[in-house]
């Protein structure tokens, strides 16, 4: 017997896939494909309600967890909040991309089509809980993103962003599956619980070095997709090539996927061996901090700049598996690490999100993304310089701004470990963050500080009006990250709802 | 009144100045006239309510009153919790006293380029700032309120600062002294207070998992906090209070961002925001961290003289007014922390008092500093001479406020300074006499540097023959707006100097229980 109300969410989106070819077909202007795609991840994020507050729901039957198909698909408080979290953040990209899409002679329905496609990816590794599914769904959300990245067709720079992405993701795809495979040929098993169980006998016998390889190999598999030191090279470029909408896309919602699949691979199936992933995830954070913001000091660039920025965030969202490094971290602090990523990556889609909607916003009046260009920016459009300031800040964590508490969550995750590694990575997120206030407030002091160049027609500038789904965008981020910065209770208690997650320890 | 003391008021008094920012926000850039009447509007509102406050506060009582407790992240256990006690009160008396006066005195002095709806905007979010720290009992709410202040400040510096040209030292790139000033201000504040951060958890993994201070202070003083970590976290929580108020050798971010912001921005820098590194001294450190802090007296007690002793030399050697100021900031802080260094109750009370006199006194001497240079377009102290006979009153009102800056009996900065060295003398318990009693000599040596700085200046400036280059030049004296401005402000160093116990009459209970908290458990 299959739970359709607990398949509701994938089912709607399937269906609104098909929707957009549909309608791409049929005469009427490219833009209703935009529009049913919006309504379609409207009408997608009911049922993930309806499932979330079963309990005080009459109609709906509480069942707690619901698992299915021989426990390989689950659908539990994390995977909710996390689809709740993708369709949002596509949501959103989707809206960036309507206005930039019309501006020119791109291909539109296709572009949806890819997109939404993408997000299903995305959807179902939220709630897939074996090595397939999880694969499947991996490759899902990134197979349309090779495309979508080189959209601007007659760019060679997107060529190439799109070129790059698609050979990595290919490596990286292969690095995942070897890994995988080695799992799979010592354990035997395919899902994460029957992986873990397996694990305890596997590390006592002959083959728990091949094991443990199978799991390092796991994890450089995903830390290619969320773009950590050392495997980040793509990023800047692709997302510098890409077309800005795309690139707001892969930072948020393709990233997250990654981090997605690495919390419910390290949390569920090496929960043996989180020793291990805790030492190889530290010193990816230390890296992906360090190295990306030190390199993003020196770009003049603002896409660049962002690409940077993303890797330096992905750092921070990994600063609370570190935590695990300890091996006397108990379940409550694993829990608490646990905890610390969701909330994280919550907080780090809304301004994220933000922050591309204003290079979009502001790409369209310049044409250009080059720092210098932006200079004077608040004299002739404060609103949109404001914004700026408001994600900019956001994302550098100074309070009131919604960035300030994702931070304290990590910060407070790895101390609450209190060993002498943890600390220490703790110490390197501080100064890191320092760091980081630099270029973004590099930035801030363009567009506030500096006078307008001679050849940006400010005056013109002035009357210039933002396409309306990118106003409607950016107001949602900014309403966003001013809340959650007042009341980060907001999001904390989504991120304690998913706390159980991690409850095996 | 019941809901005033229930906390409405507090709260009232702290977010008033945010809502009026986003009232000013829906202003129309035009109309400037409504923008002014806004803000001084809310502003006031807050000034006033902050009085009533005073009022309704019971003086007889040493402990935390008129605030509340509500929930505010539950998940990390932080609660929206304020309160007030005489240690407060005075501060935060000041601090909307002072925001008020700066609109005021804003009114008709805009720097350039002028955009009066952003700056007020900036003002108030700042009094949010400021106040909500001085009112704030739980570490995340301090930390956060702390924080707000570093944003209007950065913006006022970058946008309103000076546009001379400079060359920065090492890096040897050409920029203008605002964005330089700007971005160092900001990332040495935020660099402390990041360190700041974590030991505010640390505080709470092992103080008993609860950021709420009064009951860290009270597990605090039952040793709770007595381990090999404790010295680190004190001395993290003491780089992030240092910079702020700022203790040498954390000090070299204050002259340039003095000396680059607006008029207006020096004075609530000067008056209000170095306040806060101190006040979290007494509010935070001593209390939950009594041992350490007595560990780290020592220590903080010779920075505090060296810091007074260099900043009197650096003020000998300056020839721009507005920094001269500026260095002085730093002698006077520097008094202030070896009040709180000598862990006594006469110490935290000078300390205190310093804090309000400074605000006051040094705020009007930036005043005055941004009114000269606004006249004489420099602040070149070799050109200045024979001010006193251009500018009579604007003369005078300099002459009184040197004065009161070098510590002249009978007027306000007399006593933190005196009380301060008084307390040297005998400091508490567990300290070395010997040690406190010669910072007490070194100290009492930079008074008299600092009686030497300040005539110096008033010499330079005020007397002597005006300068070739300003005949012919019509000065116009001191106008409506800064007379309402800076009148109240001579009044207050009056009052203070005459008559203490406006202040003590606050402070002097709740600091006595304050100490006696902490180191019951110390014997």
């Amino acid at each position: 017997m299959i739970d359709y109300h607990a398949l509701a969410p994938e089912i709607l989106l399937t269906t609104t896939v098909m929707a957009v070819l549909v309608v791409d077909m049929l005469p009427v202007r490219k833009y209703w494909t935009a529009v049913v795609g919006l309504l379609g991840l409207f009408v997608t994020v009911i049922p993930v309600l309806t499932l979330g507050f079963c309990e005080s729901l009459d109609f709906c039957e509480a069942t707690g967890v619901r698992t299915m198909f021989g426990e390989s698909y689950v659908v539990d408080t994390f995977s909710l909040v996390l689809k709740g979290l993708f369709i949002g953040s596509a949501f959103v990209a989707l809206l960036l991309s309507v206005g930039y899409l019309e501006s020119d002679r791109f291909w539109q329905g296709e572009f949806y089509f890819l997109m939404l496609a993408s997000v299903l990816g995305a959807v179902v590794m939220a709630s897939s809980r074996d090595l397939v599914t999880m694969f499947v769904g991996l490759e899902l959300v990134t197979g349309p993103t090779f495309l979508m990245a080189g959209w601007r067709k007659g760019d060679a720079r997107s060529n190439e962003a799109a070129l790059k992405y698609f050979i990595i993701g290919v490596l990286s795809a292969a690095v995942l599956l070897f890994g995988m495979s080695l799992v799979y040929g010592v354990t035997g098993e395919l899902t994460f619980t029957g992986i873990r169980q397996a694990s305890v006998g596997v590390l006592d016998g002959d083959l728990g070095g091949l094991f443990i390889i199978g799991v390092l190999f796991t994890l450089l598999g995903f830390a290619f997709k969320v773009s950590a030191v050392p495997f980040h090279f793509w990023t800047p470029d692709t997302y510098e090539g890409s077309p800005t909408p795309v690139t707001a896309y892969l930072s948020v919602v393709s990233k997250t996927a990654g981090f997605v699949g690495l919390l419910a691979i390290c949390y569920l199936a090496f929960a043996e061996v989180a020793t291990l992933w805790g030492a190889g995830l530290w010193i990816l954070a230390a890296l992906s901090m360090t190295v990306g913001n030190l390199i993003a000091l020196r770009q003049t660039n603002v896409v660049r700049l962002l690409g940077y920025s993303s890797i330096a965030q992905g750092g921070f969202i990994l600063v609370p598996f570190g935590a695990a490094i300890a091996a006397n971290a108990s379940g409550a602090d694993l829990e608490e690490a646990f905890f610390a990523t969701v909330t994280y990556l919550l907080i780090y889609a809304f301004m994220n999100l933000g922050a591309f909607a204003v290079v979009i916003a502001v790409g369209n009046r310049l044409r250009s993304a080059e720092i210098d260009d932006w200079s004077g920016l608040f004299n002739y459009s404060p609103a949109l310089a404001g914004m700026l300031g408001l994600f900019f800040f956001s994302l550098a964590g100074i309070p009131p701004l919604a960035g300030w508490f994702a931070k304290f969550v990590m910060f407070r995750s790895v101390l609450a470990v209190g060993n002498t590694w943890a600390t220490a990575l703790a110490v390197i997120a501080v100064v890191n963050s320092v760091i980081a206030f630099y270029y973004y407030s590099k930035v801030v002091i363009s567009a506030f500080m500096r006078p307008v160049p001679d050849h940006v027609p400010a005056a013109e500038l002035r009357h210039y009006k933002t396409a309306p789904s990118l106003q409607f965008a950016l107001v949602l981020t900014a309403i966003g990250v001013i809340l959650i910065g007042i009341f980060p209770t907001l999001v904390a208690e989504i991120g304690e709802a998913t706390r159980t997650f991690a409850s095996g320890f | 009144m019941e809901w005033f003391e229930n906390g409405w008021g507090l709260s009232l008094i702290v977010f008033l100045p945010l809502i009026g920012a986003g009232v000013l926000l829906a202003i129309p850039k035009a109309n400037e006239a409504l923008q002014k009447q806004t803000a001084l509007l809310f502003a006031g509102a807050s000034f006033v309510l902050s009085v009533v406050l005073a009022f309704a506060f019971d003086f007889g009582e040493a402990g935390i009153q008129l605030g509340t407790r509500l929930d505010w992240i539950p998940a990390i256990n932080s609660s929206y919790h304020i309160g007030i006690d005489g240690i407060s009160l005075p501060l935060v008396v000041l601090s909307t006293f002072i925001t008020l006066l700066a609109i005021i005195y804003s009114w008709e002095h805009w720097p350039e380029p002028h955009n009066p709806k952003a700056f007020l905007i900036l003002m108030l979010i700042l009094a949010t700032g400021m106040t909500g720290t001085f009112v704030a009992l739980d570490l995340i709410l301090f930390f956060v309120f702390f924080e707000v202040v570093l944003l209007p400040m950065y913006f006022m510096i970058g946008i309103w600062g000076d546009r001379n040209e400079i060359t920065v030292p090492v890096f040897n790139i050409k920029t203008q002294m605002r964005l330089y000033a700007s971005i160092k201000f900001f990332l040495f504040t935020l660099f402390g207070s990041a360190f700041m951060l974590l030991g505010f958890l640390a505080l709470y993994f092992r103080g008993g998992r609860t950021f709420d201070m009064l009951e860290l202070a009270a597990n605090g003083a039952e040793g709770m906090l007595g381990s090999g970590l404790a010295f680190w976290v004190f001395a993290a929580l003491a780089l992030g209070f240092a910079v702020k108020v700022p203790m040498f050798p954390f000090h070299t971010w204050l002259p340039d961002a003095h000396t680059a912001a607006p008029t207006v921005g020096s004075v609530l820098l000067a008056a209000i925001l170095l306040k806060l590194g101190t006040y979290a001294f007494v509010r935070i450190a001593i209390p939950i961290l009594p041992d350490q802090s007595q560990n780290w007296a020592p220590a903080i007690g010779i920075l505090a003289v060296i810091g007074i002793i260099y900043a009197s030399l650096a003020c000998l050697a300056q020839t721009d007014m507005k920094r001269l100021i500026a260095f002085s900031s730093v002698g006077h802080m520097g008094f202030v922390m070896l009040g709180i260094a000598t862990m006594t109750p006469i110490g935290i009370n000078a300390a205190i008092i310093g804090m309000v006199a400074h605000g006051v006194i040094t705020g009007l001497l930036f005043f005055l500093a941004g009114s000269m240079s606004h006249r004489y377009h420099t602040r070149e102290m070799a050109r200045l001479g024979g001010n006193q006979k251009l500018m009579p009153i604007m003369g005078a009102i300099l002459g009184f406020t040197a004065m009161a800056s070098l510590g002249l009996p009978g007027l306000a900065g007399f006593w933190g300074e005196f009380m301060a060295l008084l307390s040297a003398f005998s400091p508490a318990e567990g300290l070395s006499t010997t040690l406190f009693r010669t910072l007490m000599v070194i100290g009492a040596v930079g008074t008299v540097l600092a009686a030497g700085y300040l005539l110096w200046m008033l010499q330079k400036v005020n007397f002597g023959e005006p300068k070739d280059e300003w005949a012919g030049h019509e000065f116009h004296d001191v106008d409506k707006w800064e007379m309402a401005a800076w009148a109240p402000m001579i009044a207050v160093t009056i009052a203070i100097g005459i008559f203490p116990r406006l202040v003590f009459g606050a402070t002097n209970d709740s600091v006595v229980e304050l100490v006696t908290n902490a180191f019951r458990g110390l014997g």
